[in-house]
């Protein structure tokens, strides 16, 4: 388990040695063909900064050798919004005095059919964590509804056992994103406070139970806001390069969320700059040049539009983050403010502007395909 | 002269064979792969839409001279290919399969023992099986066994533009070859396309090099060209290659 390797590293003597890296430690992680993870701390540090138009360039041309001139499209699809957890910078968390909802089956399928019309053939479905209304059982009957409707299913729920794992798998999952949120773990505590969420181990070592489960694609990431971003996407890189080299058959993404506000929640501690985030990103693709990186509409306008082209490969569009956002309740809680509210239609265009192609669908599901037993 | 290439029976009168991935748009798409006269082009199957009927991708591949060959990109095992295969025939209306198990996402390396075990189950399906594989001679003789129409060894990994990095095996496949030995993946100039026919590849696949050109119509006229210039340069017979120049005093002139 990924527990024994993160083990052996301190935060502290991690960030010292990303902040000490210097230009000839950026340079030469710019000209080798492979890099390691010292290159990624290069690349992410402070020295890095004066290369930014040199990496944006290395990142384009990347980005378009391993995944052409496209861009892979997404809907989240809000299940819930009822959470036993306390997270003091969700706007889900359970001492937020919101209405909850929980979307029973046609209304997920009601919601299901608007994003068919927009176009959209991969779905993310998204939950807090209340096992007894959005347990196993709820997530399986989703993706059973689902699975005739979109071409490709993901979910960013609680973390789940390995065999809760399989049973989701076997009914068509395909992928599944849970972010550390940081790898800061004294820190951890006070940002998870109480609920499942606040055992950090427990949720460092789900990727291993997903890859274990023969899962299609995991994605990982931290949440922008909370602690050292530079650091914090080490503990990252690290925790894929652990999990690559064990679950090879698996397929791996990368989110950048940054903090944005929402309700009853905490100030962020860290600000990233737009300039930072784009050399973080492009960082991420001179490592890892297979990865693929996802944008939400956490970001802006301005800062999707031109990021299209630096390493990019998915975005989101269009989204509502609240249980039935897109046809029922429109003016629900939200999890977090939407910064680029334009439509379906103008994002495609856009994309199509920059002169890349929207992908809507890349997978079918093998619905009589069974999984492939792991070692 | 008459140098068609024939497969399972269907001629081509051009050895350059393209995929649709990666382009920017599908119109240029159309437009390059009309440029390269390539007669048969990969699709993904994950990739075809029927409910996205404006955009459908099917529609800028509607030429007469035009073979489609569905692949199975994305599956990880020889049950997964099995199932995608029989959709593929079912959505594109036809037997033709370029077969393709990858279950490692990185590098997209593909698996020779679920190759060879769906290979097997696809030709008695009636299917004709193309499939992508390493430039492995063992495993082609025994794809050909099992009665695939052609191999497809790689000459570097998908979307490197490494070119031949696997010259000296594919070179011992072409010799043993009864079925057409199509070079795929890591194609990434005209000049390797040219390396890979006067070499005697029967055919070449490129995708990544052409759709990531900064003009993929004129690039794809440009593999045209060196796919015929490298089948005519084979077919003409190279001159041998000398690695020391003739020494003006030979060692053996006394025996003369």
């Amino acid at each position: 388990m990924f527990q024994d390797t993160f083990e052996k590293y301190n935060w502290d003597e991690v960030r010292t040695s990303i902040y000490s890296k210097t230009d000839k430690d950026v340079l030469r992680a710019l000209s080798t063909t492979k890099r390691d993870i010292e290159d990624f701390k290069a690349l992410i540090s402070p020295a890095a900064a004066p290369y930014l138009e040199q990496m944006a360039q290395l990142s384009h041309q990347l980005t378009q050798k391993r995944f052409g001139k496209t861009i892979q499209l997404y809907a989240p699809l809000y299940l819930s919004n009822e959470c036993q957890n306390i997270c003091n910078y969700c706007g889900f968390s359970f001492d937020n005095k919101i209405k909850r909802k929980t979307l029973s089956g046609i209304e997920i399928l009601q919601e299901a059919q608007y994003l068919k019309q927009q176009g959209f053939e991969h779905a993310l479905l998204v939950t807090g964590e209340a096992t007894q209304t959005v347990g196993v059982g709820y997530l399986q009957n989703s993706i059973k509804l689902l699975k005739d409707v979109f071409s490709n299913i993901s979910i960013e729920v609680q973390p789940l056992e390995q065999n809760e794992y399989e049973v989701l798998i076997n009914e068509g999952l395909y992928a599944v994103l849970v972010y550390q949120e940081t790898y800061h773990k004294d820190n951890y505590k006070d940002y998870h406070p109480k609920g499942k969420k606040s055992n950090f181990n427990y949720r460092l070592d789900t990727p291993d139970r997903l890859g274990k489960a023969g899962i299609h694609k995991i994605g990982l990431g931290v949440l922008i806001g909370l602690e050292d971003w530079r650091t914090d996407n080490f503990f990252t890189a690290l925790h894929l390069n652990y999990l690559e080299k064990k679950y090879w058959q698996t397929k791996y993404s990368i989110s950048f969320p940054r903090l944005r506000p929402a309700e009853g929640l905490i100030e962020p501690k860290v600000i990233i700059s737009d300039k930072e985030l784009v050399q973080l990103i492009c960082a991420w693709r001179i490592f890892n040049e297979e990865l693929e990186l996802s944008i939400s509409t956490r970001e802006s306008e301005v800062f999707r539009n031109n990021i299209i082209k630096l390493g990019t490969t998915s975005m989101s569009a269009g989204s509502r983050t609240n249980p039935g956002g897109y046809t029922i309740e429109e003016e629900s809680l939200e999890q977090f403010e939407i910064n680029d509210d334009r439509s379906v239609e103008e994002i495609i265009n856009q994309i199509k502007k920059t002169g890349y192609k929207p992908v809507w669908k890349d997978w079918f599901l093998m619905k009589n395909a069974t999984v492939l037993a792991l070692p | 002269m008459n140098d068609n290439l024939i497969i399972a029976d269907t001629l081509f009168s051009s050895r350059l064979f393209t995929g649709t991935g990666k382009f920017g748009n599908h119109l240029t798409m159309e437009e390059a792969l009309l440029a390269s006269g390539t007669e048969l082009v990969t699709v993904a199957l994950k990739r075809i839409n029927p409910d996205e009927e404006e955009e459908d991708i099917l529609q800028h591949l509607n030429h007469k001279h035009l073979r489609l060959l569905p692949n199975t990109s994305g599956v990880r095992n020889a049950e997964e290919a099995v199932f995608a295969a029989r959709l593929a025939r079912e959505a594109l209306h036809t037997n033709w399969l370029k077969l393709e198990i990858h279950p490692d996402p990185k590098y997209l390396m593909p698996d020779p023992i679920e190759t060879l075990k769906a290979a097997e189950i696809l030709v008695k399906e009636g299917f004709i099986v193309l499939p992508y594989i390493h430039a492995d001679p063992v495993l082609c003789k025994r794809l050909e066994a099992v009665g695939v129409a052609a191999v497809m060894p790689l000459g570097s990994p998908i979307g490197s533009n490494m070119g031949l990095k696997t010259m000296e095996f594919l070179e011992i496949i072409i010799e043993q070859s009864n079925i057409p030995v199509i070079i795929d993946a890591g194609i990434g100039a005209p000049s390797h396309a040219a390396a890979a026919m006067e070499m005697g590849a029967d055919a070449v696949l490129v995708n990544t090099a052409i759709a990531v050109a900064g003009n993929p119509v004129n690039m794809a006229h440009a593999f045209k060209m060196a796919v015929i210039a490298g089948r005519m340069a084979y077919l003409a017979k190279l001159g041998t290659v000398k690695k020391y120049a003739e020494n003006s005093s030979p060692l053996t002139a006394f025996l003369s």
